[in-house]
């Protein structure tokens, strides 16, 4: 081996990528008043102007916007449900494949290269940044607005929302397809979507020295053109489909942190009050990224962990205990039994379903995708493919089966079984408190429910914002402080105009139709994980 | 007096630290103590290089430079940070205690606003080392 050919390599043996890029060489450095700032050019200016842009024609035509982006979203859903379940199998089955295959014994980084992060450390930065919240608010109502479906009169008719062709009368089966209804939209496919994306962005950045953004992926096929518009086009989108997932969700969980506070303590729910929540989560937010990745993102995605933990942990216990227990295995069953119909892209009957639910979620996960999987690849280096895809998709597949089984098992048993209809009546962003409500020491299940709820939009917010900052600085992760901060506050001010604008909804559904041309991208991507991992050394 | 010098530097602003290179070699010649050259890179490829081994090696080359230029002797250290615009400073302390240095030498750029809400880099290894600093303007 030539000196030159050992010099580029990696930890140990790694095919690295021969290309004249060097990572920053469009970046402006300058300076705004007394701020240093390092960006690429244009990913930031565009991506920063046409935001700002957007949010004020949201805001200005806000009754055209809201049905225009829902119709859309809608449209894309409907027509293209075929295409989003086809991908997401792909995905799974690429990933399946990638833990068998010899190609798995790949390691991130290079053959010799060390994990950065503990088990504990890296697990729960990657299962934060990956649902946390969704959790919260789905764990509850999904399954039993799937149970109630299946279960009803009407299941299986062309109106009826129910998975499959439901299971009319019959409360077991309703039950269990509820279950594995659910926990298909929370399982193994989001994690797949989400692996996709980061086991790409790990090795091409890692084993074959491109810049960590997200057009660094599409090199394979796009070769040096990446490095120029079709390449900022990549990166633009990225940030959009990120700021955007981000800003909407912040607006919403601000709106159900509040709720769930009136529920609590009877404090009102007004604008002013979901701005200062909001305002005070970007506050910690911006605390947690000035603090960095170790001392900041790390340490509070462990407390989320251990917080998220005792709530489980604490459901099991005073909940139907054995029946949790025997709920976790009989559902991982119901899951397997349902998975090959719930995922089939042809020729269902069950529109509402399929399009309403879980099009819908797949267009959500893959919107997130780039978020999710380049933070999650910035944490993963030094790991093997094959434990990679273990601790990304089989461990965090099998939590959501536990923690459904616990939070919606015992809503529905509740249902079922003490006829407490409360949970089925409350408002979405309730039913989780109003099911806690039903259980001992509610008052303080529901705080920390409250307190769970807000750590993990700041553990959101603030991974998010290292993302974004990454990808418009041109994959440098050195860049100066202040940019990661403007990102983190810009993301708190588009929430609360959208907020207090009205246009939520709108955005979301902007958000969710970046879903279409991501799942392109992230097919391309599969081709190009496979074509990078076998030139890699074993 | 002193028994080695720390000199952290950035391999991206080369240019910009002649005069603090100048002021280590002239202090280790004087002293007859060896120099330590400490570079800091994240895992992911950055302008510098590709990887940190790239890195190390880039550092490695600059480090034979000096020494042969300025007729000393240098040593280097690679450090990885996960986050470097974050954690330099710690990075840098721990460096320090790796090298076993009682001396820094350091470039520093002039003070301006942002000083006062984020800590300069040789300003707080100056107020947090338990060695002598020397900030070079």
């Amino acid at each position: 081996m030539s000196d030159q050919a050992d010099m580029l390599s990696p930890d140990g043996e790694a095919n690295v990528i021969d290309t004249e890029y060097e990572v920053g060489q469009d970046n402006i450095q300058a300076s705004i008043g007394p701020f240093g700032l390092d960006i690429h050019n244009p990913v930031f200016m565009i991506s920063g102007l046409t935001i700002v842009a957007f949010v004020f024609l949201t805001l200005a035509f806000q009754e055209a916007a809201g049905p225009f982006f829902n119709d859309l979203r809608g449209t894309i859903t409907s027509i293209f449900d075929w295409f989003f379940l086809s991908a997401a199998n792909v995905f799974v089955i690429l990933c399946l494949v990638l833990i068998v295959t010899p190609l798995g014994k790949v390691r991130l980084g290079g053959t010799e290269a060390v994990p950065e992060y503990s088990y504990s450390g890296w697990f729960a930065m990657l299962f934060a940044a990956g649902m946390g919240i969704g959790l919260m608010f789905y764990g509850v109502s999904e399954p039993i607005s799937h149970f109630s479906s299946s279960f009803a009169e009407g299941a299986g008719s062309p109106d009826s929302w129910a998975p499959l062709a439901g299971a009319a009368g019959d409360q077991t089966e309703a039950q269990r397809l509820g279950m594995a209804a659910t926990i298909f939209h929370w399982g193994l496919h989001p994690w797949a979507i989400y692996a996709v994306v980061a086991l790409a962005l790990a090795l091409f950045s890692y084993n074959k020295g491109l810049p960590l953004t997200i057009r660094s992926i599409f090199y394979p096929i796009f070769g040096e053109r990446v490095w120029g518009w079709t390449g900022h086009i990549i990166d633009t989108l990225a940030v959009f489909a990120t700021l955007f997932g981000l800003a909407t969700s912040l607006g919403f969980g601000a709106e159900q942190a509040n709720a769930g506070l009136e529920f609590l303590f009877g404090w009102t729910v007004t604008d002013t009050s979901k701005v200062f929540l909001i305002i005070g989560i970007t506050a910690v937010a911006l605390i947690s990224v000035v603090a960095g990745l170790d001392a900041g993102v790390k340490r509070l995605s462990e407390i989320n962990m251990v917080l998220a933990a005792l709530l489980l942990l604490f459901v099991t216990i005073v909940g139907p205990t054995g029946e949790i227990i025997r709920g976790f295995f009989a559902n991982l069953g119901a899951y397997a039994e349902y998975l090959p119909s719930l995922s089939n892209p042809f020729g269902r009957a069950d529109d509402n379903f399929r399009q309403g639910w879980t099009a819908f979620y797949w267009a959500w996960w893959i919107s997130w995708s780039p978020f999710v999987g380049m933070f999650i690849a910035r944490v993963s280096r030094g790991r093997t493919v094959r434990e990679f895809i273990t601790c990304v998709l089989i461990i965090p597949s099998l939590v959501s089966v536990f923690w459904m089984t616990a939070f919606g098992g015992t809503a529905i048993s509740q249902i079922v079984n003490d006829g407490y209809t409360a949970v089925s009546d409350a408002s979405l962003e309730l039913k989780l408190f109003v099911m806690l409500d039903q259980l001992p020491l509610a008052q303080i299940t529901s705080f920390l429910g409250i307190v769970l709820v807000i750590v993990f939009f700041v553990t959101s917010s603030d991974s998010g914002s290292l993302v974004i900052d990454t990808i418009t600085a041109g994959g440098k992760v050195d860049a100066p402080v202040p940019q990661r901060v403007f990102w983190a506050c810009f993301e708190g001010l588009v929430a609360i105009a959208l907020l207090l604008g009205g246009g939520l909804g709108a955005l979301q559904a902007a958000a969710v139709s970046t879903g279409l041309p991501f799942t392109l991208i992230l097919l391309l991507a599969c081709y190009a994980i496979v074509k990078g991992l076998i030139t890699e050394p074993r | 007096m002193y028994k080695k010098i720390m000199v952290p530097v950035d391999l991206a602003h080369a240019d910009r630290l002649d005069k603090a290179l100048t002021t280590a070699a002239d202090l280790s010649r004087h002293y007859e103590i060896p120099v330590c050259y400490v570079g800091i890179t994240a895992t992911t490829p950055g302008p510098v290089a590709h990887t940190p081994k790239e890195f190390q090696s880039k550092l490695d080359a600059f480090v034979k430079d000096e020494a042969a230029k300025r007729g000393i002797d240098a040593s280097s250290l690679t450090k990885i940070s996960h986050d470097p615009s974050i954690d330099l400073d710690e990075t840098l302390l721990s460096a320090l205690n790796e090298t076993g240095a009682d001396l820094v030498v350091m470039a520093s750029h002039v003070p301006g606003v942002p000083e006062h809400i984020f800590a300069s880099n040789a300003g707080y290894l100056a107020s947090h080392a338990p060695v002598s600093v020397l900030v070079v303007r």
